[in-house]
């Protein structure tokens, strides 16, 4: 457990690191910062002492060290687009993400699990039919596509949910499920196939002989065993988390990171962006180291392994 | 035992609706005739754009601004626009003082007026399926878009693919140090969120079709090092492996010669499900506005034009303009995806992990 | 191994023209069509075939746990201490199922969950089928543990399956079908994947738990060897029915359906010098179009023109032993 632990916690540590000499290296190549800051008039000693200021006098590797120990005080500098320090804005938005994103999954696991399991033990029925056609158009629908749909269906045309915005309490209704859709795609495509294996196991069998009611089967013992292959790929899949709430907060309007990234971008606020991707990183990480401790708990063999 | 072995043998007992449906998707799955005849087609339409198109894909056209498709009878649309001296270009809600005094001569500078969109009346066969913004054919933009997006695919499953085999085979051969270091890269890459990155760099870099390939490229390889790297495992300890070694072939040669081919079939499988990844990572950052720069017609970016022109819905709303691009999106991935499962289950069903 | 002793004792499962019908999209499959045994307290009846002969089919009939559909018990009945299964609702089942008739499953690398405690497993059929608190199921467990020979069983209640070895693990598979004292314990294949001297232990092993407990014990298997050393009956199947059905001495002795005289042939024997091991022609056959007469005709090296025509009745070879050919008659 510990040694897993570790390895995974000893790879959530390089891929930030990584990250952060991505986002450094595109920093120093996107132009000198000192000449973007001063203008013609200024003076040789104006330049130095920006330099000096800025600490790009001294060479590369140890700008990288201040980089990364101002990252790491939470100092990202300073907005061009907002004048404030980057911290602040990205506090303020932090918010709105993290609530998108729980109900999101909220959703997804609502939608995708019980219909996986559903779709298992009555296979062939038009649930299952049904299950399988959620999960091909979760699977090739683009989410930024999706949103707009649900956008002309249920807010401009019959006019039901707020468009943009999160002025309401049903704003977070259309974001949340453009963006739970993929993860219940995928919640419901895993679960599926991982029950029909397990319920066609043997210690489905013997727990059966032993007398073990049918919902009991279902979901003390083929459950937890069924979680494991969704869990296995939670990893891969949550990836999309971000991209996803990058695209869905852009087709909504909603003030949360993903969206201060686009503006960001759009109005060529470095700071900002360096400071949005290297938070949304973290995030992510953070959230894959997560899903990695649930799973041991999940399946002894890796917590013992 | 013969009888409960395979569950596939045995079906349901009443040909129920779910039956009948699951009897259909089957039938899709056994030959995907559907999804060859649409991915045919895309691939069809990207190569022969130039030719087929009815129309220039950049060609605007004011007067025919936001046309419906040709079945579809919009209502024409009342639209309150400011008057002012000369109309700046892209300004919709602006209308120009001499073309207001024309409706109604009293209005000045400054004023509102309301004015009934003629443009709108309805569709046509002229442009089948509609107009966008700036009057240019959606047919024709989703046409030239197969390009963008198959141009993408391929380069970027060209050069990742090629480099996610190589070092896979490295890897998987050699073992030890040179496998745990290729490995921890992979794990690393696979690891960061890949379109934020890609904003970040496009961003810094500039948009353009290069870059573009290159961002895809990188996130892309890793994949397939990890399967390829799994198959070399299994197949280095095979016999004809060990007998190419005794005959004295060099490690290239056995690399290649032996071992390679010996892993198309999953290269196959995992190719195809790839591409309809890459095809949707290059759409996305097209919607985001950091793929391929405007005004040339990529599908992420033509869902994006539409994004503004919805208010009013069905009733008014130019809809079409986001909604047959994303289609065009949907099924080709859609596609891919029912292609690749069918590919996989014939050429090797071990890889049903994969995704 | 003597048959003597086990006739006094009283039947407990009694199974009268079972069968088990498969649907499926080439046409019905008759799996189990038309057996009858019986069984009594104490004695051991080895169900013998080649695999597809129905006889996990019939195991599963007994438990109850055919999946339905495509499969289903057409007719038949199962009497169990005087109570017919088959007319028992789901609930019923599952009330019987782990306490009186138990299972113990072939392969025990697959059979125990992962996710759960050895302890966990193994003390829950008694948490379902006994209503007693807590301390007293683990100590139940526990001492079920013992009595399968698990070294250490204190602390191997908290390990997970992966942590035993498969011998470890199929005493384990045994613990938790004598967990409840059932009067009926059904053995599957349970050696297959052992090697030979685990394999040896475990049968010896259950053989006293079965001395102990006075259970009927069916034990299902392919290996003539096995039965041997542990049935007192033999009952052997092919293509869904009983072709032969006695004490292991007149089965051994007197094999009186050709099929048996083939299985035995089939058995290396260490006395005898042989050149190549005897196996049986041809393939057993498909279940979805039986012929109408004896199934195992084709292969026969005695077959006659009547065989092809008419399924042979139950024949009566010497006292309770019974073959179905027309040879006998």
């Amino acid at each position: 457990m510990q040694k897993y632990l570790v390895r995974r916690l000893a790879l959530a540590v390089v891929t930030l690191l990584a990250v952060s000499l991505i986002i450094f290296i595109l920093s120093r190549s996107a132009g000198d910062p000192v000449s973007l800051m001063l203008d013609e008039y200024s003076t040789q000693e104006d330049i130095d002492r920006m330099m000096a200021k800025l600490g790009t006098d001294k060479p590369y590797y140890q700008q990288y060290f201040i980089f990364l120990r101002d990252a790491f005080r939470g100092d990202f500098g300073m907005s061009i687009k907002e004048g404030r320090p980057v911290t602040d804005v990205i506090l303020e938005r932090t918010p709105a993400t993290l609530y998108l994103g729980v109900t999101a999954f909220v959703v997804s696991l609502l939608v995708g699990i019980p219909l996986g399991i559903l779709s298992s033990i009555k296979r062939g029925s038009l649930i299952d039919q049904a299950g399988k056609i959620v999960a091909l158009l979760g699977q090739s629908a683009p989410p930024f596509w999706l949103g707009i749909m649900l956008i002309i269906f249920f807010a401009v045309s019959f006019e039901l949910l707020p468009p943009y915005g999160r002025d309401d309490w049903n704003s977070i209704v259309l974001p949340a499920v453009t963006l739970g859709w993929y993860y219940a795609a995928a919640n419901l495509r895993l679960v599926r196939s991982a029950m029909l294996d397990v319920l066609d196991s043997e210690y489905i069998k013997l727990a059966r002989a032993k007398g073990v009611p049918y919902w009991g089967i279902v979901l003390r013992h083929a459950f937890r065993n069924a979680l494991i292959p969704p869990l296995t790929f939670a990893g891969v899949t949550l990836g999309a988390l971000v991209t996803g709430s990058l695209v869905v907060e852009t087709v909504f309007a909603w003030p949360g990171l993903g969206k201060l990234a686009i503006d960001a971008l759009y109005a060529f606020d470095y700071p900002l962006l360096q400071g949005v991707v290297v938070v949304f990183t973290l995030l992510y990480i953070l959230v894959a180291f997560m899903v990695d401790v649930l799973y041991a708990y999940i399946d002894p063999r890796i917590r013992y392994a | 035992m013969a009888v409960n072995t395979t569950t596939d043998l045995l079906t349901p007992s009443g040909p129920g609706l779910g039956v009948r449906l699951a009897g259909a998707l089957r039938l899709l799955r056994r030959w995907p005739v559907i999804p060859v005849f649409i991915l045919a087609l895309v691939l069809f339409a990207g190569i022969a754009a130039p030719w087929i198109s009815p129309h220039d894909p950049n060609k605007q056209s004011l007067a025919e601004r936001k046309l419906p498709p040709f079945w579809y009878e919009a209502k024409t649309e009342i639209v309150v626009q400011n008057v002012v001296q000369r109309v700046l270009p892209g300004q919709d809600d602006q209308v120009s003082l001499a073309d207001a005094q024309a409706i109604n001569p009293d209005v000045q500078i400054g004023d509102s007026i309301e004015i009934e969109d003629v443009a709108r009346a309805g569709g046509s066969s002229k442009y089948w399926l509609g107009t966008d913004q700036l009057g240019r054919d959606i047919l024709s933009r989703i046409i030239y878009g197969a390009r963008i997006s198959l141009l993408a695919a391929a380069v970027t499953l060209g050069v990742g693919g090629s480099i996610g085999v190589v070092l896979g085979l490295v890897a998987g051969w050699y073992g030890g140090v040179i496998d745990e270091a290729i490995m921890r890269f992979v794990d690393i890459l696979l690891a960061i969120p890949l379109v934020l990155i890609a904003l970040a760099m496009v961003a810094t870099l500039g948009t353009s079709l290069t870059i573009i390939v290159a961002v895809l490229t990188i996130f892309i390889w890793p994949r397939f090092a990890r399967q390829l790297r799994g198959e070399v495992l299994q197949l280095k300890s095979m016999d004809f492996v060990s007998l190419a070694r005794v005959a004295g072939a060099s490690t290239p040669r056995i690399l290649f010669i032996h071992i390679f081919p010996g892993t198309i079939n999953t290269l196959i499988v995992v190719a195809t499900l790839q591409v309809g990844i890459v095809i949707l990572l290059e759409a996305t950052l097209s919607f985001l506005g950091a793929g391929v720069p405007p005004p040339t017609a990529t599908w992420g970016g033509m869902v994006s034009d539409g994004r503004n022109h919805l208010a009013g819905g069905f009733q008014t709303g130019s809809w079409w303009i986001s909604t047959f691009p994303g289609i065009a999106i949907m099924l080709t991935v859609m596609s891919l995806n029912l292609f690749g499962d069918w590919l996989r289950d014939k050429l090797d069903p071990r890889l049903r992990q994969i995704e | 191994m003597t048959t003597d002793m086990s006739t006094e004792q009283e039947i407990v499962l009694k199974v009268d023209d079972l069968r088990t019908y498969f649907t499926t999209r080439w046409g019905t499959v008759k799996a189990v069509d038309g057996i009858s045994f019986d069984l009594r307290r104490g004695e051991t009846l080895g169900i013998v075939g080649e695999s597809g002969s129905g006889k996990s089919v019939t195991m599963l009939s007994l438990m109850q746990l055919i999946p339905i559909p495509p499969g289903r018990i057409v007719s038949g009945s199962i009497v169990l201490d005087g109570e017919d299964l088959l007319q028992k609702s789901e609930s019923e089942m599952n009330h019987i199922r782990g306490s009186k008739i138990a299972l113990i499953i072939q392969d025990p690398m697959t059979s125990l969950n992962p996710v759960f405690t050895i302890g966990n497993q193994v003390s829950e059929a008694i948490k379902i089928h006994q209503d007693i608190p807590r301390r007293s199921v683990m100590e139940q467990a526990l001492s079920v543990l013992r009595k399968v020979n698990i070294p250490a069983a204190e602390s191997r209640m908290k390990d997970y399956p992966h942590q035993m070895s498969g011998g470890m693990r199929q005493r384990v598979v045994g613990a938790i079908g004598i967990s409840c004292q059932p009067q009926v314990l059904i053995a599957d294949e349970p050696t297959t994947s052992l090697d030979v001297t685990i394999q040896a232990q475990y049968l010896a092993l259950l053989k006293e738990l079965q001395r102990d407990s006075n259970v009927g014990l069916i034990f299902i298997t392919h290996d003539f060897g096995i039965v041997a050393k542990m049935c007192d009956r033999v009952a052997v199947m092919y293509a869904g029915r009983i072709v032969e059905q006695g004490s292991v001495r007149d089965i051994f002795n007197h094999p009186s359906h050709p099929y048996t005289e083939a299985l035995l042939a089939s058995v290396p024997k260490m006395e005898e010098d042989v050149d190549r091991l005897y196996s049986i022609e041809g393939q057993p056959p498909t279940l979805h179009d039986l012929p109408a007469g004896c199934p195992f005709a084709p292969r026969c090296q005695y077959a006659m023109d009547h065989c092809l025509e008419e399924y042979p009745t139950r024949t009566k070879v010497s006292e309770g032993h019974f073959a179905s050919c027309w040879r006998l008659n």
